[in-house]
This record gives structure tokens, sequence and C-alpha cells, in this order.
């Protein structure tokens, strides 16, 4: 199918991409791995006039991993590099399974991890567990908290010319665990009905901190602040997360669609807030 | 628009201009003549145009011709070793792994990758290489055999 004209260039550093899309505007298409935004262009959904890729920029697709920080994920890193990586699947394991989770191999092999929260989709696989762990995301102007980075659906606080340069996510420190479980119909190439991620830091058998995030239940990801609130600091029992998922499926704000009713989607909250959280207790670090 | 690019194609070099507006997928049909590479939902959901790129398998519907400069392509056209049928192509054969065969080239190319990552895969790792090929004919159960199958003679060739 033909798409509209438009001009292309291959960037050769971050800061001369972020020049163009400062200069050019809206008639800027700043392109990673591509595969969120070629659907756009060829639906013409976006009209630019100057596609600028990412993927020359050398040193941009580094995955590395420093004991006592944490991970640093490049903005070109595939997600299928992402998830093969032994620095991740080692160090965080519920990272290279949330990589695992988007789409195809296909995809995942030129989709990166900052295209997936840059499209900003409120069911993105990487998000939850990226709010959960609390990562930062740096950008060629400053450092953001993932928490403060989703504004909307397809909306981020990103301002125009700023772009994504790494994912600094950081280490499970000792008692802690984390996990993503997503909820689809299909496997593969399936978007979430619903997506849960949990991270604990254990004290014995008393939960000393925590933090839950869903996605596909509202305009952004959510974190469970009610659920979080009702967990902290008690001692960890199937009773008390019960009450604490019937909480996060409160938190929800679902809407119904072709992929599942709103009410389908609370109870599946509520479901997959108990899972991910065995999840991370089954991942605690020694 | 049309932009020069210069690149590896099934091993050759290749010194051409692309629109810069043309997915991989359309440039190798129409402007390299290689129809194995097939056009199917044009929106990287069913894997029928998959290529590999620097030997990774991506659908080529979501790339521009222009990504490509620098970089080394490998189509359908592209497997064979020696004239013959590469492995995974000559086990699709015997194990009937086919019917209407549109899916068929990016199933194979899928199966290629898999085999250079992972020579030796558990029939859940190829069910999940093979994940984002859609088959509407087969049911896949051929075609997650002959995938076994070839793993085995190019062990075999191996040792």
């Amino acid at each position: 199918m033909t798409m509209p004209s438009f001009d292309f260039v291959a960037a050769k550093s971050l800061d001369q991409a972020a020049e163009m899309a400062v200069s050019l505007g809206g008639k800027c298409q700043i392109m990673a791995g591509g595969t969120d935004v070629m659907p756009l262009l060829r639906d013409r959904l976006i009209r630019p006039e100057l596609v600028v890729s990412l993927r020359e920029i050398p040193g941009l697709d580094k995955i590395e991993f420093k004991p006592g920080e944490g991970l640093r994920i490049g903005a070109l890193a595939t997600l299928d590099q992402i998830q093969a990586s032994p620095a991740v699947r080692d160090n965080l394991p519920a990272v290279a399974e949330a990589a695992h989770y988007v789409a195809s191999k296909q995809i995942r092999c030129k989709g990166t991890m900052a295209g997936n929260i840059c499209n900003a989709s409120p069911s993105a696989d990487t998000a939850c567990i990226l709010i959960v762990m609390g990562a930062k995301i740096l950008t060629t102007k400053r450092e953001i908290q993932i928490g403060d980075f989703f504004k909307g659906v397809k909306k981020t606080c990103l301002e125009p010319g700023e772009l994504v340069r790494e994912i600094f996510v950081p280490e499970l420190k000792s008692g802690e665990g984390s996990g993503y479980l997503k909820h689809a119909v299909r496997k593969a190439m399936d978007l979430a009905i619903i997506g849960v991620a949990s991270w604990v830091r254990m004290d014995g058998q008393k939960i000393a901190d925590c933090r839950m995030a869903f996605g596909g239940a509202g305009v952004t990801p959510l974190r469970a602040l009610q659920a979080e609130k009702h967990l902290k600091g008690k001692t960890y029992s199937e009773a008390l997360l019960e009450e604490a998922a019937v909480l996060a499926a409160a938190d929800a704000k679902p809407i119904s669609d072709v992929r599942a009713s709103a009410e389908y989607r609370s109870d599946m909250i509520r479901v997959y807030a108990k899972r991910s959280f065995k999840r991370a207790l089954e991942t605690l670090r020694s | 628009m049309k932009k020069a690019i210069k690149f590896m194609l099934n091993g050759d070099p290749v010194e051409t201009l692309a629109d810069t507006n043309v997915t991989m997928t359309d440039f190798l049909r129409r402007d390299m003549h290689l129809t194995g590479t097939k056009r199917g939902c044009e929106e990287g959901e069913c894997g029928a145009c998959t290529i590999l790129l620097d030997r990774r398998p991506v659908a080529s519907c979501l790339m521009l011709a222009t990504e490509a400069e620098g970089h080394e392509i490998v189509t359908i056209e592209g497997i064979m070793e020696d004239g013959k049928l590469h492995p995974v192509q000559r086990q699709f054969v015997e194990k009937w792994a086919l019917q209407c065969g549109f899916c068929t080239p990016g199933m194979i190319i899928s199966a290629v990758a898999l085999l250079e990552e992972n020579p030796s895969p558990t029939e859940a790792e190829i069910r999940d290489a093979i994940a984002g090929n859609l088959c509407r004919c087969t049911g896949y159960a051929k075609i997650v055999e002959a995938i076994g199958a070839a793993a085995e003679s190019l062990s075999r060739k191996v040792a």
C-alpha cells in the first residue's frame, strides 16, 4: 500500500534528531524500531514531511547491569535483546518477561522498550513493571520518574523534541521481588485485556513495602494505591492479599470495548493482582 | 522522493534508489522482483512478510526500505545452500507442512532464525517463535513437526 510522501533521514546522534524534531515540530516523526510508527504512517494518522530514524545512532542499544545500582536499557535496545539478555534475566527476570509478552518475535526484534513506553498505550506491556520497579527515564533534557511519564492515551510528558536516551531500572535488593502477568485472549500478538505488576520487599513474613500497577484499565497504566496501602506493614496472608486485590479492582477505571467489558476487566485485575503479587513473592532475592 | 541505499541482499551487495515512503515488503517485491516475501496484513500481525534483518526475523511491512542502508537482508529466496533446499524447506516438503503456501516463506524464515539462535528448541519454543506467523490452513501441527525435524537434521549435520 502506498504511504504519503515523506523524506527520510537516519540521525547520527540523539541531539541531532532532537534538533530536527524541535525545528520541524509536527512535520517531523521520530522513529526507533518503527513497529508502532509504521501503521500510523500507512493509515495516514500521522503525516510527517520527514521521518527521522534513530536506529543508526551508535551506542544507544546498550543493556548494562551494575550491581549495587541497576539496569540501564538504551533507547534502541530491542525488546528481543532485552528479553534474551542474561543481565536482565538473571537480575530483573520480570522485566525480561514483560518484554517477552509484547507482540511477536518479529515485532520484538525491531521494536524497543523505549518505543513501547513512548507510544503510551494504556495496556503497554512494559509500562507496569517499570512503574512498580520505580524506573527512571533519562531523556535528552532531564530525568523523569516513570510515575510522571504517562499523561493519557498515547500521551507522555515528553516535550516537543525531547527524546528518550535510556531507561534505568533499580536493582532488586535482598528480600525484594517483582512480577508482571498479562491477561490476553491469545498468548502472542494480542493486546492485554489487563496486566498487573507487583513489587514487594519482605521482612520475614511482613510486607515491609510494596507497589502494584495495572494496565488496560484506565487512560494510563495506574498504581493500585489503596491495595498497596492495605498490604504495607502487615503480615502476609492469602486473606490479606484477597482484600488488597478487591481494593486494586476498585482502583481500576476500565472501559468496555471489543476485548472485554469493564466488569470483566475489574474482576481480572482482582485475580491478576493476586497472581502477580504471588509471582513477586516467588522471586524474592536472597 | 528517492534515496540511494547500499545494503546486502541475499549475500550480494545492492546499490540502488529506493522511494523514501516504500515498505521493505513492497520494495522487495516491486523493485527487487523478489516475490517470495508475501504481503499479508501490512500491519505486522500475520508474519507473511517476515525477512531476516541482520539475521533477526522482522516484519518487512513495518520497515522502510531506506532502513536497510548498511545492513544485511535475507529473504526466502536467499536461504538455499549450494542450490539445495535449506533443511527447514526440505522438512516442510517432507512433512507436508503447507497447503496454500501463502504463510510458508514467512514461517520458514522465522524457523531459520529460531534454529540459528536455538539449535535444539523444545516444542514450546518452536510455537513461541512462530506465534507471529498466522497459518489458516494447516492447524500448525505439521509446521511444528517440520521445524523439529529440521532441527534434528541440522544437528546431525554438525555432529
